[in-house]
C-alpha cells in the first residue's frame, strides 16, 4: 500500500483554493441521490451533518448518547482559535499556521495545518451568525483571550464553556435541517462495525442502546467523527462513554491507524483522590494566564507540607519555585501543554510536589487578586473556581488549587489524505477522530477549531469529490455484506455474554489503564513498553477468559456497551504501545527518555522520524504493518522547539 | 487525599433505588445497603461501587444516564431524595459529592417523573421530547458560509451577557421534574429568550415562540403555573425572567402572527 496523501500543488497560501476549484461538484439536483452517514455529533459530526443536510445530500446522524447535545465536545471549556487579528498584537493566518506546526513538535501535515488556519476566520463569522454567544467588550465586539503556545491573542470564548456553545449553535443547525427533512438523527445508537462492499464503506451496523436489536444503514459514503480514546487510560478527562469503538473497528476493517502514541496529557487537572475515581477533571489551560504555577523549593520543605506540619501560606515567597517561569521566561505559565506537563511530573518526581500523595503542584491566583480583585478574577473564571471548589471542597479563592497532569486528547487517529479521507475508500475521519492537524502536541483551543473546521468547511466540499465519481444506486440492507457484518456483531455480542467470568469489565479497564499510564504516559522507555506490551497480551486473554457481563443482549444493557468498548481498547492500547516503540525520538506529547536534550526537553530526531507512522491491522495478536507518510517541510524551519 | 478532610469516616447508607425492567413493566423502589462510602465520592461513584458490587454478585447493575461528569453534558439526571440533582442548589448529580450526607443516611434515587419523559429502564428516562421541541424553531435560520464578519455584529455587553445567561441551559429535565405540572417552560423559555435578546435571533422571533410552544404542548408537557420550582431546583440557574420573556414573545407573536403554517 502506498499512502497518496492527496496534497495539492502549488505554494501553501495557495493549495485549498486551487483544490476547491479543482475538485468536482455534484450538481444541485443529484446531491438528493445521494445517503451519507455521520457517526459522532460532537462539534465535527454535527456541523458536518448539518452542512451536508443544507447541500441536498441525505444525511443520517448516529451518537450513543441521548441527545446529539451530549457529545463530549461539550465539556470543552476555554476557547477557540481563529487567526482574526482583532487585537491588532501581529496574529495572521501564517502566525496560527506557524505556531501549530511548531507547538505539534512538526510532526503534521503542513498543508492540512494552513487550510485549518485558513479557515478558522469562517468559523467564527458562521458561529456568531447562528447565535452562538462568545464573550464581548463593551464597545459590543468580541472579546480574546491568550492561551498556550501563542504569544498573541487569539483565542475566543464563551466563559468557561466555550464548548457547550459551539455545540449548541452545532446542534441548532442540525435541528434546522432534522426539521426539513435532510438529516435524520438515531440518538442511543451506538455503530458497532463499517461495511464494505466492493472495496469501499457502504454503510455501518449498529446497537440500538435501548432494544439492544442490531441493525444496517446504507449509504454512499460514511464520515466518522467519534473523537479520541483518551479513556484507554481508564482515568481521563474524556466523558465516561467516550471511546474508540468505531473507529477501531474501521481499522479492522483496513482504514490505517496514524500516529497511535500521541497522547495529550493535560497540565491543569485536578488531582486523583481516592481508588472509586471514574474520571478526573480538568481546569481549563486559560488559567494559566492569571495563575502562577509552583512548588516549595526544597523536598524537605515538599515534606512537611505533605504531613500537614506547614500550610502552603506558610512558605514564604523566597522558598517558593516557579519553575515554569524560571526555565521559560519568554512564555512562562503559557509554555505548551506538553512542556508544563512534563515539568510537573519532573517536579514531583523529584520529591517537591504538593498533596498527600505528593503528585500536585500550585497553580496560584494570590498575585492575580492582588493585581486585579477577585471579582475581577471571579468575572473570567467563577464558574471554574466554583468547579473547583465543588470537588475539592476547597476554596481557590484563599488557597492555590492542587492541579496534575491527566490525559486529555488524542492527536492520533485514523489516517486522512488531503481530502479527508482514510485508506478505505469512501471512509471519511473528521475532529479528533483523525490524526491530521495537530503533530505530536495539540495546542490549547485548537481542538474546537479543528472540529468545526473539518465539519463546515472542509468535508462538504471534498465529500462532493468522491460522490460525483459514484453511481447513484443503493446497497440494499440485505446485501450478504451486511447481513456478515450484522452475524459478526451478533456473535461477538454473545460471546461476551456467554463468558460469565467473575471479573468485572471496570476491573479489566482500570488494570489496563494502569499499564498504560505508568508505562505510555508521560515518559515511555524502552523496558517499559516491551513490559507494558507483554501485560496487556495478558489483559486481553484475562477478559476473554474471565470478564462477566451482566443481562442479556435484546434491552438497555450499559454493562454489554462498556465490554464492546473495553475489548477494543485493550487491542488499541497494544498499538499505542507498538507505535511508541517504533517512534524512538521524543517529540511533543511522545517523551522517550532515551531521547532527550541535557535541559530534559523532548529532543526530536528529524532525520529519522519526520513522519507519520500509519499502521495497517493485520489481525489481533499479530503484529501490524507500519506504513510512513514522509513530512515535508517547504514554509516552516525544522528547529528545536524553544519557549525559552 | 484530596478535599480539606482527609480524615473524613467512611458512610453507611441505605439506598431505596427505582427499579424497572423497561418501558412497558410496572417497577419498584429496591433497597441497597452501601458500606465504605468516602465523602470525597461523588453520588455517581457512589452508584459505580454498588453496580460493581451487584455485578460481583451476577445481579444487574442499576441503569443510569451520565457522560462528561463535569456538570455540562446534561445527561445525568436522578431525583435524589424527593429533589432534581439532589439537595446542593446549582449542582448537577454528577457534581454533588457524598460530604453532603451523613452516615445512616437513607437516599431515594428515583427517576425523572413526567408524562413526556417515559422510563427507558430503572432511572433512565427519554427526553427526546426536549430534542424535538429544538427542532420545531429551536434555531436561527443561516447555511454554512455567506453569513458577514463576526464583527461586523456588534451587541451590546449586557444585551450578550443577558443572552448568555439563557444559553447555559443544559437540556437535563430538573426543570420538568421539579415541576408538580411537568412543565417544560423554563427549558423552551431559555432558548426563545437567548435567541428573541441577540440581533441575529430577531428575524424569525415570532415563528420561532409559535412553534416551539405548540411542540411543547404536543409532547405532553404540563401547563405554568409559576411556583418557580424550575428555576430553584435547576443546576445552572436558568432564572424565571426566561419564562416571563417568554410570555411577551408569546402573546405578541399571537397577536401579530406571521406563521403562515
Amino acid at each position: 500500500m502506498i499512502l497518496d496523501s492527496k496534497i495539492p500543488e502549488g505554494p501553501v497560501a495557495e493549495k485549498w483554493d486551487k483544490h476547491k476549484f479543482n475538485v468536482k461538484l455534484v450538481n444541485p439536483a443529484n446531491k438528493r441521490k445521494y445517503d451519507i452517514i455521520v457517526v459522532g455529533t460532537g462539534l465535527a459530526g454535527a456541523s458536518a451533518a448539518a452542512t451536508l443536510g443544507e447541500l441536498g445530500y441525505n444525511v443520517k446522524a448516529f451518537c450513543f448518547q441521548d441527545s446529539p447535545r451530549r457529545a463530549h465536545s461539550i465539556a470543552a471549556q476555554g476557547g477557540i482559535n481563529a487567526a482574526k487579528n482583532y487585537q491588532n498584537d501581529g496574529d495572521s493566518v501564517f502566525r496560527l499556521f506557524y505556531d501549530t506546526v511548531k507547538g505539534g513538535d512538526y510532526r503534521s501535515r503542513e498543508a492540512n495545518v494552513y487550510r485549518l488556519a485558513q479557515v478558522s476566520v469562517n468559523i467564527i463569522d458562521q458561529c456568531v451568525a447562528q447565535g452562538v454567544p462568545f464573550a464581548r467588550d463593551y464597545g459590543g465586539l468580541l472579546a480574546n483571550r491568550s492561551f498556550g503556545g501563542a504569544q498573541v491573542s487569539r483565542t475566543f470564548y464563551a466563559r468557561g464553556q466555550t464548548g457547550q456553545q459551539l455545540l449548541l449553535g452545532a446542534y441548532s443547525a442540525l435541528n434546522r435541517q432534522v426539521a426539513y427533512g435532510k438529516v435524520k438523527v438515531f440518538p442511543r445508537t451506538e455503530m458497532l462495525d463499517l461495511v464494505m462492499v466492493d472495496g469501499k464503506a457502504r454503510g455501518i451496523v449498529v446497537r440500538n442502546l435501548i432494544t439492544g436489536k442490531i441493525e444496517s444503514h446504507s449509504a454512499h459514503a460514511v464520515i466518522l467523527a467519534t473523537g479520541g480514546y483518551g479513556n484507554v487510560f481508564f482515568l481521563s478527562t474524556n466523558a465516561m462513554g467516550s471511546n474508540a469503538t468505531a473507529a477501531w473497528r474501521a481499522y479492522k476493517k483496513g482504514a490505517l491507524f496514524a500516529n497511535p502514541c500521541f497522547t495529550q496529557i493535560h497540565p491543569t487537572c485536578i488531582p486523583v483522590s481516592g481508588e472509586y475515581q471514574s474520571k478526573l477533571t480538568l481546569m481549563s489551560e486559560s488559567l494559566r494566564n492569571d495563575g502562577r504555577v509552583w512548588v516549595p523549593k526544597t523536598v524537605e520543605m515538599a515534606q512537611r507540607l505533605r504531613k500537614g506540619e506547614i500550610t502552603v501560606n506558610d512558605i514564604a515567597e523566597a522558598d517558593r519555585d516557579y519553575y515554569l517561569e524560571r526555565k521559560y521566561p519568554a512564555f512562562g505559565n503559557l509554555v505548551p501543554r506538553d512542556v508544563a506537563s512534563r515539568n510537573a511530573k519532573l517536579v514531583c518526581d523529584e520529591g517537591r510536589g504538593v498533596g498527600s500523595s505528593g503528585l500536585a503542584v500550585y497553580l496560584d491566583f494570590a498575585d492575580a487578586i492582588k493585581r486585579e480583585g477577585q471579582a475581577a478574577i471571579a468575572a473570567k473564571y467563577g464558574n471554574l473556581f466554583e468547579m473547583y471548589a465543588k470537588i475539592t471542597d476547597e476554596n481557590p479563592y484563599e488557597k492555590p488549587m492542587r492541579i496534575y497532569p491527566a490525559v486529555h486528547y488524542t492527536m492520533g487517529g485514523l489516517w486522512v489524505d488531503y481530502n479527508l479521507m482514510t485508506t478505505v475508500p469512501g471512509l471519511y475521519a473528521a475532529g479528533e477522530c483523525n490524526f491530521s492537524d495537530h503533530g505530536a502536541n495539540r495546542l490549547g483551543a485548537s481542538a474546537l477549531m479543528q472540529g468545526l473546521a473539518d465539519g463546515y468547511f472542509v468535508i462538504p466540499y471534498t465529500i462532493g469529490d468522491y460522490l460525483a465519481k459514484m453511481p447513484y444506486d443503493k446497497v440494499p440492507t440485505d446485501h450478504p455484506a451486511f447481513r456478515e457484518a450484522e452475524q459478526a456483531v451478533i456473535d461477538k455480542n454473545n460471546q461476551l455474554l456467554a463468558i460469565q467470568g467473575t471479573r468485572t469489565v471496570d476491573s479489566f479497564h482500570k488494570e489496563l489503564g494502569l499499564i498504560m499510564w505508568e508505562h505510555c504516559g508521560m515518559a515511555r522507555n524502552e523496558e517499559g513498553l516491551r513490559f507494558a506490551k507483554q501485560e496487556i497480551r495478558r489483559v486481553r486473554e484475562a477478559f476473554w477468559r474471565d470478564v462477566k457481563v451482566t443481562g442479556v443482549g435484546e434491552e438497555l444493557n450499559q454493562t454489554l456497551e462498556r465490554a464492546n468498548r473495553v475489548a477494543d481498547f485493550i487491542e488499541l492500547a497494544e498499538l499505542m504501545v507498538d507505535d511508541a516503540q517504533s517512534r524512538k525520538e521524543s517529540c511533543g506529547g511522545h517523551f522517550r527518555e532515551e531521547s532527550q536534550t541535557p535541559e530534559n526537553e523532548a529532543l526530536r530526531d528529524d532525520e529519522n522520524y519526520a513522519y507519520v507512522a500509519a499502521w495497517e491491522f493485520t489481525g489481533v495478536g499479530n503484529e501490524p504493518r507500519l506504513h510512513r507518510e514522509d513530512l515535508e517541510f517547504e514554509n516552516v524551519k525544522l528547529t528545536q522547539r524553544s519557549y525559552k | 487525599m484530596a478535599g480539606s478532610n482527609p480524615n473524613a469516616k467512611p458512610m453507611s447508607l441505605t439506598l431505596k433505588v427505582w427499579r424497572q425492567k423497561n418501558r412497558d413493566t410496572a417497577g419498584q423502589m429496591v433497597t441497597y445497603p452501601v458500606k465504605n462510602v468516602s465523602p470525597d465520592m461523588s453520588f455517581l461513584e457512589m452508584l459505580d461501587v454498588l453496580n460493581d458490587d451487584l455485578e460481583v454478585r451476577n445481579e444487574e447493575p442499576i441503569a443510569f444516564d451520565h457522560d462528561c461528569r463535569e456538570g455540562i453534558c446534561g445527561a445525568c439526571s436522578l431525583f435524589i431524595n424527593g429533589r432534581a440533582h439532589g439537595p446542593e442548589r446549582g449542582t448537577t448529580t454528577c457534581q454533588l459529592h457524598m460530604r453532603h450526607f451523613k452516615d445512616g443516611d437513607t437516599i431515594t434515587i428515583e427517576p425523572w417523573r413526567a408524562a413526556a419523559f417515559p422510563v427507558h429502564k430503572d432511572l433512565v428516562v427519554d427526553r427526546s421530547a426536549f430534542d424535538r421541541i429544538q427542532q420545531a424553531g429551536g434555531y436561527i435560520s443561516v447555511n454554512t458560509g455567506g453569513v458577514p464578519d463576526a464583527n461586523e455584529i456588534p451587541i451590546p455587553k449586557t444585551v450578550a451577557d443577558k443572552a448568555f445567561d439563557a444559553a447555559t441551559c443544559i437540556q437535563c429535565g430538573a426543570c420538568v421534574a421539579a415541576c408538580k405540572n411537568a412543565s417544560a417552560m423554563l427549558f423552551v423559555s431559555a432558548k426563545v429568550s437567548q435567541l428573541a435578546l441577540l440581533p441575529q435571533g430577531k428575524t424569525e422571533r415570532k415563528t420561532r415562540v409559535e412553534n416551539m410552544v405548540a411542540q411543547m404542548d404536543i409532547e405532553g408537557f404540563g401547563a405554568c403555573t409559576n411556583t418557580g420550582a424550575c428555576a430553584a431546583e435547576c443546576p445552572v440557574g436558568i432564572s424565571l425572567e426566561n419564562i416571563n420573556k417568554l410570555r411577551r414573545e408569546f402573546i405578541v407573536a399571537k397577536a401579530t402572527s406571521e406563521n403562515i403554517a
